[in-house]
């Protein structure tokens, strides 16, 4: 199993309520309050209809991986991870969001698979959304 | 209003080192251009339009300066590896209403050398791509090849035979930076980049670059040689879709019918296709979105020397592409057009040249399959065409 780097995320104006967020292990993500799209990644405006009237929720932090790349040699922070996985996980709310998937051989990742979040923190307070095969 | 026919691309120069430690961005930049123009015919104090990517200091005030001309008509527009190809159509279209005669095109980097590109500030998505480790285009392009497979069946020795397809070509070609013939069993033995893409399935990194010069038809005219005929172009952003990204196409679904339809021709009309090669998955999924076969059977018309010149079905990329040839500063979009207008004077190398080439297709692919990209594709054609 790979050891990743918990690399503090690039913390805006735009994105901070998200991230604070993730101190208490919730995965937020919005909706618009007009024509209920479900908005990733997180932003002020609706990208359907443009309004500003979204609100935000919790959301179930349960997806399937969309599709995934093993890594074998990475750069930087990861140059010492060994081989790991960066994913597309479908969350059940719809968007397709980048990822790791943790907590399994890199071997045994497959299209399709079930995987649910796990919170890795950073050294700035908040924490990574990662994700590892259903238990 | 079309530019079918509004300009020719006249002057085309690809410089010849794949390595160049003695020489500036700069130098590469003046190389190229004055290179192009010579092929031309024309020399700097003709230029009245200037073209460059965002990579170039700061894009056109910088290379105006360093050429010492002043143009009236300039654009920065930055599609990465596909840039050069959004201006080519730009030029065109310029060129269509009268805003210049003669317009120049280039790109120069270092990317084996000495790293001098470009340094984007990063954008509201950054937060949710950079923390996972994605730190290189191989790493993107692979998303969209294992979905590709996962939905379509596409094997790795399909893949394997666009760069095979590829090293045919650049045997022939005496500055190709890897001119050594492979198998599909060298592509799928070479080392495991980032599953399912082989170090093989990957372009080269090398230094250098290109020019381009477009020309109005009265100017074409006066310099009386074979030149290409800019017949379409067509250009898109295919980009993560509020989180709802589709790895299996690329944006060719959108801009390769804006070009047919300008160019008032068909995927059964181009006898020669460049196509933006910076990792094999690159090619199969552009050959499909452009319609030269059904989407999800790219594996199969891909396979038994299907793009190998001349008598592939498709023959494609045949200076070796930047699988094999060049891609200069991580961008491959220069070389594709100038290759295309090569086949159209002719003047391929033999072994590789498409009997009576009448009308060329050079398709770039600028950013990440695995995010977002600029895809552009331009028709060329001979003068009757």
């Amino acid at each position: 199993m790979s050891t990743l780097p918990n690399p503090a995320p690039l913390v805006t104006q735009a994105n901070e309520a998200f991230w604070a967020a993730t101190a208490e292990g919730r995965f937020q993500l919005q909706r618009c309050n007009e024509c209920d799209t479900v908005l990733w990644f997180p932003r002020r405006h609706c990208p359907s209809c443009w309004t500003e009237n979204v609100s935000t929720f919790d959301a179930s932090g349960k997806g399937v991986v969309y599709s995934f790349t093993i890594v074998r040699k990475g750069a930087m922070l990861y140059k010492e991870a060994g081989p790991f996985v960066i994913a597309y996980v479908e969350l059940e709310e719809g968007p397709r969001v980048m990822t790791n998937i943790v907590e399994c051989d890199v071997e045994t990742v497959k299209v399709g698979m079930p995987v649910e979040v796990v919170w890795h923190d950073t050294e700035k307070g908040n924490a990574l959304y990662r994700f590892r095969p259903t238990v | 209003m079309s530019i079918r026919g509004a300009a020719y691309i006249a002057g085309i120069y690809e410089h010849p080192g794949r390595d160049l430690p003695d020489k500036t961005v700069w130098d590469i930049h003046i190389d190229v251009a004055l290179g192009a123009l010579a092929d031309a015919g024309l020399d700097m104090g003709d230029v009245d339009a200037l073209f460059c990517d965002g990579t170039a200091g700061f894009g056109v005030l910088t290379l105006a300066e360093y050429f010492n001309i002043r143009p009236t008509y300039v654009d920065n527009t930055e599609t990465g590896g596909s840039s050069y190809l959004a201006h080519v159509g730009h030029a065109a279209a310029a060129i269509a209403a009268g805003k210049c005669h003669v317009a120049l095109v280039t790109l120069a980097g270092k990317p084996k050398s000495g790293w001098q590109g470009p340094s984007f500030s990063p954008g509201p998505e950054a937060a949710f791509e950079q923390v996972w480790g994605m730190m290189g285009a191989p790493h993107s392009y692979a998303l969209a090849a294992q979905r590709h497979m996962y939905e379509f069946g596409t094997t790795s020795a399909q893949l394997a035979e666009i760069k095979v397809a590829a090293s045919i070509h650049a045997q022939y070609n005496p500055n190709a930076f890897l001119k050594n013939v492979v198998t599909v069993d060298d592509v799928l033995n070479s080392p495991m980049v980032a599953d399912p893409l082989h170090r093989l399935d990957c372009c080269v990194v090398t230094d250098g670059g290109g020019a381009l010069v477009i020309v109005s038809p009265e100017v074409a005219k006066k310099l009386g040689k074979t030149n290409a005929k800019i017949l379409g172009h067509g250009e898109a952003v295919k980009h993560t879709n509020n989180g709802r990204i589709d790895l299996t196409h690329t944006g060719a679904v959108w801009s390769g019918p804006q070009a047919f339809a300008e160019a008032g021709v068909t995927v059964k009309d181009i006898n020669y296709a460049s196509i933006y090669d910076s990792f094999t998955i690159t090619v199969l999924q552009t050959i499909e979105d452009l319609g030269f076969c059904e989407k999800g059977k790219g594996g199969a018309f891909v396979a038994d020397g299907g793009l190998v010149a001349p008598f592939g079905k498709l023959p494609f990329n045949t200076d070796g592409g930047g699988l094999c040839n060049n891609h200069p500063s991580n961008r491959g979009g220069i070389t594709k057009v100038i290759e295309a207008v090569r086949q159209l004077r002719g003047e391929a190398h033999e072994k590789v040249q498409v009997p009576n080439c009448q009308i060329a297709l050079a398709h770039g692919t600028g950013g990440s399959l695995g995010s977002r990209h600029g895809s552009v594709t331009l028709i060329l054609g001979q003068e009757d065409a």
